[in-house]
């Protein structure tokens, strides 16, 4: 271990340590933490100046409720979901695909799709702007929840190409080579053999895509321009546009959009982490 | 038929696996990449015919000062963000215990990373705020007045960029939390008994052991600084007067406001070519790496 760990009884130490950190934390937090605050405050207090002082009233129900009421946030939160759960649910059954046949059915070419899965992966949207917004509109789906499912699916499948790839490439290869000898077609090799063990690899894997599209603004206002289609991203930039001098309702919508992920993160942290680190290191 | 099925079915049903995904991702991602570079010689307004222009997109964007603005500025995101692995690595060693209680304050070192960027750009608006802001905050406990970065056309950039750093420390610091947690203990060890303390023990055994992950963390950090773009849009509109636009920016500016999807194409291209060396370097540190390891 790296750093010296502190010995278990130095108890002293220990409680010095812990909240050395959390004092860390807070301070590293403490733009959120101003955001939260400022989410449960009324009104009036802002009006009056108090943007820092410990609230008088709280409004958290106030608040949330006028952004539920006098906005579309939660028009724009459907509008995410409907976007975000196939996209992954897409991603996931592509690239179990890709990553199964490139890591254990070698030809001719397959490290040159493999290093064209991986490389455009690394293109900055920008790149593929004009054409992807062209495609769409000729597709007749541009202004549609379609034409950002379509592109997040073709997009992530990159990285959760290169994601699988490895993970299957790692399974043991025993188990391949058994069930070849037993006659197995490739259809159920991937059914018996590879989908039982990939669960722990689609976790992560779910988790990172849900981030990564629900978090996108960029794909959102090139190929939306609606509120019916509209995700929540688009939608908060949009509401502090119209809801200048009411901080305290555009930072209840804030933390509205943030949940999302900060909850499925909390929820599968390991796999989070696993997932970002294997996709980073191992790619 | 079925005879005919059995025989061929090794690899036809792989290829049949592998096609919808190959398919959506060359025809979307990479196709529409290289119809960029083509687009950029014609004259176009999204809508009606593409005029062939040959190179004079590319004429006309080194004669104008709006490209070296964005230039400019590609270079201080990029060397704002060299902070984030040397943060990360620190911020790393700082929390890499293990305490009842450390699981939970790690994470919450995470969450900048799992909030979407436009979230972040709201918050860092809220912090920079002249007249409420926590800026503001911190300047007037030193009886300052705290200066208008966004609206500041020499200041804006870095106070962009750095808004733009805190997530990606954060993404650092979890690539060398996992570094930390596969150093060789027996070197570690070995360090101790040889009288390796403090900053030589960092320096001469465990920074050696991190340069793979390290590698990573820039190579990520360079990527994403060049990629920037959400932040721009969410916080100043490339504004004011231009002056934070970046060549990602400047090129959705140019084509979703003034309709010129050529000279927008045109700004795309250099950003690939950018692009495109680094991620060539990244590619090849990588297999390099891979073929080290077996």
């Amino acid at each position: 271990m790296y750093p010296r760990p502190i010995p278990e009884d130095a108890r002293v130490q220990r409680a010095l340590y812990l909240g050395g950190v959390a004092l860390v934390v807070i301070l590293w937090l403490l733009p959120l933490l101003a955001v939260m605050l400022t989410s449960i405050r009324s009104n009036e207090e802002l009006m009056a100046g108090n943007y820092w002082g410990w609230p008088q009233k709280f409004s958290l129900i106030e608040n949330y409720k006028a952004v539920f009421e006098q906005t579309a946030m939660l028009r724009f939160f459907l509008n995410s979901l409907l976007i975000t759960i196939p996209s992954v649910i897409g991603v996931l059954i592509l690239s179990t695909l890709t990553g199964f046949v490139l890591s254990r059915y070698p030809f001719c070419g397959s490290n040159l799709i493999f290093a064209l899965f991986v490389g455009g992966n690394f293109l900055p949207a920008q790149i593929m702007m004009i054409p992807v917004r062209d495609l769409m509109v000729r597709l007749g789906l541009y202004d549609t929840v379609y034409a950002l499912i379509i592109f997040h699916i073709a997009f992530q499948t990159g990285f959760a190409t290169l994601f699988m790839r490895n993970f299957i490439a790692a399974l043991p290869g025993e188990l391949f080579q058994a069930a070849r000898a037993e006659g197995a077609s490739p259809f159920q090799t991937l059914r018996h053999v590879v989908l039982p063990l990939v669960r722990p690899a689609l976790a992560a894997l779910a988790i990172l895509t849900f981030t990564f599209v629900w978090n996108d603004y960029f794909w959102a206002i090139v190929l939306t321009q609606s509120d019916a289609v509209k995700p929540v991203t688009a939608g908060l930039n949009n509401l502090r546009g119209e809801w200048t001098s009411a901080w305290n309702i555009v930072s209840a919508a804030t933390i509205f959009v943030a949940l999302p992920p900060v909850v499925m993160f909390f929820m599968m942290q390991k796999h989070f982490v696993a997932g970002l680190t294997m996709g980073a290191v191992k790619g | 038929m079925s005879r005919l099925w059995r025989r061929n079915r090794h690899w036809v049903t792989p290829a049949l696996f592998l096609l919808p995904g190959l398919i959506l991702f060359g025809t979307v991602i990479l196709a529409a990449s290289i119809e960029t570079v083509w687009i950029s010689l014609h004259d176009w307004d999204g809508i009606g015919a593409k005029a062939w222009v040959g190179l004079a997109n590319y004429v006309e964007l080194v004669d104008d000062p709006q490209f070296y603005v964005s230039l400019k500025n590609n270079v201080i995101w990029l060397l704002i963000f060299m902070l984030a692995p040397p943060i990360g690595l620190a911020l790393a060693l700082i929390v890499n215990q293990r305490i009842r209680g450390m699981r939970f304050l790690k994470s919450l070192f995470f969450v900048p990373l799992v909030l979407a960027t436009v979230t972040v750009g709201v918050v860092f608006g809220w912090v920079y705020d002249p007249n409420f802001g926590l800026l503001q905050l911190v300047f007037s406990a030193f009886g300052a007045t705290a200066p208008a970065l966004l609206s500041d056309e020499t200041f804006v950039t870095f106070a962009v960029a750095a808004a733009a750093l805190w997530p990606q420390i954060a993404f650092c610091m979890i690539l060398f939390l996992a570094g930390l947690n596969s150093l060789n203990d027996d070197l570690i060890a070995a360090g101790r008994v040889d009288g390796a303390r403090g900053w030589r023990m960092l320096r001469h055994v465990v920074l050696p052991q991190l340069s793979q992950v390290g590698f990573i963390a820039i190579a990520v950090t360079v990527i994403g600084a060049l990629r920037s773009f959400d932040m721009i849009a969410v916080m100043t509109s490339g504004g004011p007067y231009g002056s934070s636009t970046v060549l990602a920016y400047q090129m959705y500016q140019e084509s979703i406001f003034s309709y010129r999807f050529g000279y927008g194409a045109a700004i795309a291209t250099v950003l690939f070519v950018i692009m495109i060396v680094f991620i060539a370097w990244y590619l090849n540190g990588l297999i390099k790496a891979e073929r080290s390891n077996v």
